[in-house]
């Protein structure tokens, strides 16, 4: 299948596994941004490969991830309304609130639904004008410009029974958050190619002059992950740090400026709280003033809930790359994607679910 | 930013007592395996219910019969390549097949809503009368019954299929050996993709049509090819994935996989790319899965071209020393990872 096959064939990523071995004059540490990186890497077996001269920690890129308890404890509060259908992506309907997840409140009751698309919950609306349906809007600058075009769209079509559940957060902003830490090994980064596709790398200039860290854009499939990897060891090997592009295919430096605008049509930055992380300054999005009638919160008057959450998972220490999933006491025993304690767990982007998956009873 | 301002707050939630049903646990995977095994088992459990078989193996005077049944609540009623009448027809006797009988004899239950046109009723009659004709065994008993609007979804079909056992029968995966070669008789996870993107409103240029049908001939050209087959089975929810986990389970080995050379056609290998699914893990409805003496794979595979429907046949991989996970894949960059079984994913209502 093209764009799929040339980019996974053995013979380039071997040359790449070897050119990366040879470049390397000592073990360096690299943050794998998105948890879609972290799913490639673990599926072919990159981080064995390259046990001995690339360490790779995985990021906190993944949406689902990332989404606060008291924003999924919100949605199915909605959702058990009686003239609420609460829709949202798969992944988002089995992570767990603080009393159960979606899917578990619809076996109880709550009208729950699986979209694809934005756009196919704004049908919904238009197809059951009797409902108040809520699109629970999570994910990064990757799904924001299509939850902007479903408010556009509601709006165009003069829907009252259309809003969001907005949890969309920035990706750059927490980099900056991890870069800044104390903590901080990461000695350079595998930017999310899907995020710059949208948003292209030109922000990541000030990030780079800030922290003298390498930022390589990359893609998905085995090649892209290895021409990112060789990128960025080459830079360190030599010193420098600078912004690369090595998912060209897809990621203009500006970006999609469609998108964007889009976007900056619908919503406003503020601060947003991240799940495991806490409040990232600048990390969210929020409806514009002029889109209000879309929020649901705002709709439906939902006062704070309060959040229960259970000490013993190290979700969070997992989504800073502080720790492997493997170190977690829960992993693989009491948290299980069938009976998951935290949200990385969950997800096909989550790094607990690509360890659980990929490395084996083994690592259980 | 200073850790002052920073602190990990910790995200998990309360683990939720799952003392429901979701829909997660009808998609064959670990869920559906444990409700077994902690529900019905310890109340239904006897020698024969425990092997959990696609059919089991009852004595009946001198000739033992294969039986089996299933129920199908696939929607649509109608998807590219099938319906849900042909598809009961198939996943019987495909059962029976497999389990190594001439499938004879079908009785067909029948649960119909409320305002289902007789229309729609009658085209999956039909469907069911000539299926039936093509595969060559009766439907010999029934049953049917009206519910009320929203108690079923248009109509839901309940099956149970008798065959004859015919010599030689495979053994079972108690029986795999190491070297022994796995094979598929053709493209993987045609059915679950053709009625997912029906279903979800999906166009591709080639739609995906269903791969339901008999297995009967299929199965037939294995047998008198004279390999001695160690186990089959037929791979429906679950995929391949599903199979050989069950196989890996039971002898106690490790099946591994060469991705490149998994039968996928391009459109469910775009339609599982552009839905984050994984072909191995989607539902086929006339895909055989058979391992035999690593020797005799490719008489096998040459024995299963000369049948129409398995024109796609091919060896896939082999049975191993248990290692590090009871299946792994091998794909290009050549570590071996371990074939995770499938977990809930959204496909409802597939069969």
């Amino acid at each position: 299948m093209k764009y799929v096959d040339e980019f996974r064939a053995a013979q380039p990523c071997q040359s790449l596994l070897a050119e990366i071995r040879r470049q390397c004059t000592q073990r360096w540490t690299i943050m794998e941004v998105c948890g879609g990186q972290t799913h490639g890497l673990l599926r072919h077996g990159i981080d064995q490969e390259l046990a001995g001269c690339v360490e790779l920690i995985h990021g906190p890129g993944c949406p689902v991830c990332v989404t606060p308890l008291e924003a999924i404890d919100r949605a199915i509060d909605l959702a058990r309304r009686p003239e609420v259908e609460l829709v949202s992506f798969g992944d988002m309907l089995r992570v767990p609130g603080s009393r159960g997840s979606l899917l578990q409140a619809r076996a109880e009751g709550a009208r729950v639904g699986l979209v694809y698309s934005p756009l196919q919950a704004v049908q919904r609306a238009v197809e059951h004008p009797q409902r108040q349906v809520v699109f629970f809007a999570v994910g990064f600058e990757t799904t924001a410009p299509a939850t902007a075009l479903a408010v556009q769209q509601a709006a165009r079509l003069g829907l009252d029974n259309f809003s969001l559940l907005v949890a969309h957060v920035r990706v750059q902003p927490a980099m900056e958050l991890l870069a800044s830490d104390p903590h901080n090994r990461v000695q350079g980064f595998l930017a999310a190619g899907h995020v710059c596709t949208v948003a292209g790398h030109q922000s990541y200039e000030s990030l780079v002059q800030r922290f003298r860290l390498p930022v390589v854009v990359t893609g998905f499939e085995p090649v892209d992950l290895l021409s990112g990897i060789l990128e960025c060891v080459r830079q360190l090997e030599q010193g420098k740090a600078r912004v690369t592009n090595c998912y060209q295919r897809s990621v203009a430096a500006a970006g999609n400026p469609r998108a964007q605008e889009l976007v900056e049509a619908v919503y406003e930055v503020c601060d947003a709280p991240w799940r495991g992380l806490g409040v990232i300054p600048s990390g969210g999005l929020r409806l514009r003033n002029a889109c209000r009638d879309f929020d649901a919160v705002a709709r439906f008057d939902r006062a704070h809930l309060p959040v229960i959450e259970t000490p013993s998972c190290r979700a969070g220490e997992v989504l800073m790359g502080r720790i492997k999933p493997t170190a977690c006491e829960c992993f693989g025993r009491s948290c299980t994607p069938e009976t998951p304690l935290g949200a990385p767990m969950v997800s096909d982007e989550g790094a607990c679910a690509a360890y659980f998956r990929y490395a084996g009873p083994a690592a259980r | 930013m200073s850790d002052e301002r920073f602190t990990l707050s910790c995200p998990a939630s309360d683990p939720v007592l799952n003392d429901r049903v979701v829909l997660a646990h009808g998609e064959g995977g670990r869920l559906l395996r444990r409700l077994i095994r902690d529900e019905l088992l310890p109340r239904l459990g006897n020698e024969r219910l425990n092997l959990l078989g696609d059919a089991a193996v009852v004595p009946l005077g001198d000739s033992p019969v294969a039986m089996t049944t299933d129920s199908f609540v696939v929607s649509p009623l109608f998807f590219p390549g099938g319906d849900i009448g042909s598809l009961a027809v198939y996943g019987t006797i495909n059962d029976l097949a497999v389990a190594g009988a001439r499938p004879r004899w079908i009785s067909l239950a029948i649960i119909l809503e409320e305002g289902l046109p007789v229309a729609t009723l009658q085209r999956v009659l039909d469907s069911v009368a000539h299926a039936a004709q093509r595969t060559h065994v009766q439907i010999v008993t029934g049953d049917t019954k009206v519910v009320p609007r929203g108690a079923a979804d248009g109509l839901f079909l309940t099956t149970t299929g008798v065959g004859e056992i015919v010599a030689p029968c495979p053994p079972g995966p108690l029986a795999l050996a190491p070297g022994d070669a796995l094979l598929v008789s053709g493209p993987l996870g045609r059915h679950g993709m053709a009625v997912l993107t029906c279903r979800e409103g999906i166009e591709f240029e080639q739609p995906i049509l269903s791969d339901s049908g008999s297995l009967i001939e299929v199965v037939a050209a294995l047998r008198e090819s004279g390999v001695a087959v160690r186990a089959m089975r037929d791979a429906t929810r679950g995929g391949l994935a599903a199979v050989l986990h069950e196989w890996a389970e039971a002898s106690g080995r490790t099946m591994l996989i060469e991705e490149p050379q998994l039968p996928i056609t391009p459109e469910v290998r775009g339609a599982c790319e552009l839905l984050g699914l994984d072909a191995v893990h989607v539902a086929c409805e006339g895909v055989l899965v058979a391992a035999v003496p690593g020797e005799a794979a490719s008489v096998a595979v040459t024995a299963l071209r000369e049948v129409d429907t398995a024109r796609g046949a091919a060896v896939i991989g082999c049975v191993q020393q248990r290692g590090l996970a009871p299946v792994v894949v091998r794909r290009a960059v050549g570590q071996l990872i371990p074939l995770d079984e499938p977990l809930g994913a959204p496909l409802p209502r597939i069969c």
